[in-house]
């Protein structure tokens, strides 16, 4: 509320001027009071006043508890609420504290004259006593937590390659032909994750073509040299980024929605549902998936191939004045049919590290909202480490053994 | 508090479609207040659809829903905003916010619309959670609890600003006979004691004759209301087949219907 008002005197709080009925207006008139006098044998008289109204706040209760710490200490305490014009769970909030006061201090409460559906609320309050185990232990000791965290680590790990051994098993059943899982699904997402990516695919990878053979030319221009920009760009193109960025981007697309898809599942009990009638989840949803990807990806490297040098020559020949055919030729002389081959074999594992990464974040999702999210965001992290961890690899292996 | 009896909220001719699908037309009843009011109805009627209208979730294709001499379907967003803070409202399903805790949950608009400091913020919702019996609870995440006490805490949830008026789309559904005669009496004895309107969604007989004051029934072959009235007449004297039959639970008309 902007312009609120937070008078915190002891015998109550201004009322907030901006309030959204007439009666919450009105109340600042006469705000709720709490009034402490000491009567006769040692009763403690709490007397309640004015329109009481949650929105304003809560009066202070500090006169009551000074009373109640006085000596010598007063044997009970007794509610006057005559003065109550207008009351809600404010009172409610305001009797319960100063009950546990006296509570604490064992002095006995008559609450006889407060209002009939004031003591009907006070009494469903305490109706349900507090459970024993209901209050969450204090947190762990650090030692506890790391140790925790390091079991949680490996537990994790050892879900993961049960996932990896189970999808192979599902994988195994496809091949023999008994796997459970509906053509209609794997065409679905064969073309959500085929045609439907197309325009990012291309968008990314002609610009990325570009900026190689940009960077490139300013530097092999100083040397002459500006016709190895071809070269350059395919190489980069066809060995490594083609692949990776469309890796890469199907794990930020289709590895973040599988994620979220089989999340949402999970919350909803379907993946349970489908368990239970004895098709395994693993084959229904999670095969198709892994097939889709692995399918498309190797289509999507060579069309981002193509389209990375489409890229580059349009550098080539827009600015730096090279003929098409010159491009084309200078092209074909760098690659040959070993370096696409290897990254159109690299996209096949991408893509199944992605479906894998995604389909496995989404099945051990937890069962709200924000686990969902937390699935989706760690689909497309683990998707990507894993990426960029085994291009690594290739590129060691394939130095090593000259490729 | 003294109940006074005018109308709280007034339906007048609604029709609720989507697109050119009619759901229900030319409802008009009137909500007294301090009623319990139930909306009844076979599954697939619109009831869910009508509690959507009532709360300003959907637009009427036809006609107005009135709160008191305000005109809610007509009126601008701040107006609505307005009325709606003094609505609590619970969903079919609990709508906790899973990331938060129950304290957080309840003390959520009790940050957004109150002076309170967050000390008394949670004090007044470990109230409130008290009052739904869910004491000591105030730490748990809703994933944390079990499906009964969701829908206490929601309800803890609806009435953290102390509504005028209570709506509440199918609040026993999912629940066993004794945990929903426990929420029956307390949606009673927060009426009671907070003289607060109450609307339900419901097709639960043992609630409705248990706290009902008043009812329409939703009729879903003619796609409108054919009954209004206290659910236990309308059981008693019922003004045709299929409100018998729903509030006999199919039984052939004279067989089982009379019972008291």
């Amino acid at each position: 509320m902007p312009g609120a008002v937070r008078a915190g005197a002891a015998r109550g709080r201004g009322v907030g001027p901006v309030s959204a009925s007439p009666a919450a207006a009105a109340a600042a008139a006469a705000p709720a009071r709490i009034a402490v006098q000491r009567g006769a044998g040692d009763v403690l008289l709490v007397r309640l006043a004015g329109r009481w109204n949650l929105r304003a706040g809560l009066p202070s209760t500090q006169a009551v508890e000074q009373a109640l710490a006085a000596t010598p200490a007063p044997q009970a305490l007794e509610f006057d609420a005559s003065g109550l014009t207008a009351w809600d769970s404010s009172v409610v909030a305001v009797v319960s504290r100063i009950q546990a006061l006296c509570q604490r201090r064992e002095v006995a409460v008559r609450g006889g004259a407060l209002p009939p559906g004031l003591q009907r609320l006070l009494a469903l309050a305490t109706a349900v006593p507090e459970k024993a185990d209901a209050r969450a232990a204090a947190a762990p000791p650090f030692l506890a937590r790391v140790g925790a965290a390091a079991l949680g680590a490996w537990a994790g790990t050892r879900a993961s390659v049960a996932f990896l051994g189970e999808a192979t098993l599902s994988f195994g059943r496809m091949l023999r032909g008994t796997a459970v899982y509906r053509g209609r699904d794997l065409a679905l997402v064969i073309q959500d994750t085929g045609a439907q990516a197309l325009p990012i695919v291309t968008l990314i990878n002609f610009l990325v073509g570009l900026i190689i053979a940009f960077v490139g030319a300013v530097q092999l221009q100083k040397f002459g040299a500006a016709i190895y920009v071809a070269d350059l760009v395919a190489i980069a193109t066809v060995r490594e980024l083609a692949c990776i960025m469309t890796g890469i981007i199907m794990a930020g697309r289709t590895g973040s929605g599988f994620a979220a898809q089989l999340g949402t599942m999970r919350v909803n009990q379907e993946i349970e549902a489908l368990s239970t009638m004895g098709v395994p989840p693993m084959d229904f949803l999670v095969l198709p998936r892994m097939m889709a990807l692995s399918l498309m990806m190797p289509l999507l490297c060579v069309y981002a191939d193509l389209i990375g040098m489409l890229g580059g020559a349009t550098v080539a020949v827009g600015m730096l004045g090279q003929a098409p055919m010159q491009y084309w030729v200078e092209t074909r002389q760098a690659i040959g049919l070993g370096d696409v081959a290897l990254g159109i074999g690299k996209s096949v594992l991408f893509g199944l590290l992605v479906a894998l990464a995604g389909c496995m974040r989404g099945m051990t999702c937890g069962r709200d909202a924000a686990a969902v999210g937390e699935a989706a965001t760690s689909a497309v992290v683990l998707g990507i480490v894993w990426i960029i961890t085994l291009d690594g690899i290739f590129a060691v292996v394939t130095n090593i053994l000259g490729i | 508090m003294a109940a006074e009896r005018e109308a709280h909220v007034s339906v007048r001719n609604l029709t609720m479609a989507f697109g050119d699908f009619v759901v229900m037309r030319d409802l008009t009843f009137a909500v007294r207040r301090s009623d319990i009011f139930f909306i009844m109805g076979g599954s697939g009627c619109g009831k869910s659809t009508l509690f959507r209208h009532l709360i300003g979730l959907e637009e009427p294709a036809a006609g107005e829903v009135w709160y008191g001499d305000v005109n809610f379907t007509a009126a601008a967003d701040d107006v609505r905003d307005a009325l709606r803070l003094r609505f609590g409202i619970t969903f079919q399903g609990s709508a906790l916010w899973s990331s938060m805790t129950l304290a957080e949950n309840v003390g959520l608009p009790l940050g957004q619309f109150t002076d309170l400091s967050p000390a008394e913020i949670r004090e007044v919702a470990a109230l409130k959670l008290a009052l739904v019996g869910l004491r000591g609870f105030e730490d748990h995440f809703p994933s944390e609890i079990s499906g009964g006490m969701q829908k206490r805490a929601a309800l803890a949830r609806a009435i953290a600003l102390d509504p005028d008026i209570l709506f509440f789309d199918e609040p026993s559904a999912g629940l066993d006979p004794i945990s929903s005669r426990l929420l029956d009496d307390l949606i009673l004895s927060l009426r009671d004691s907070l003289g607060a309107t109450v609307v339900m969604v419901s097709h639960e007989l043992p609630s409705i004759f248990a706290i009902a004051d008043d009812c329409i029934f939703l009729d879903t072959e003619v796609r409108t209301m054919t009954a209004h009235g206290n659910p236990r007449e309308l059981r008693d004297h019922p003004p045709n087949a299929n409100v018998h039959r729903f509030l006999t639970r199919g039984s052939a008309a004279g067989v089982d219907g009379a019972q008291p």
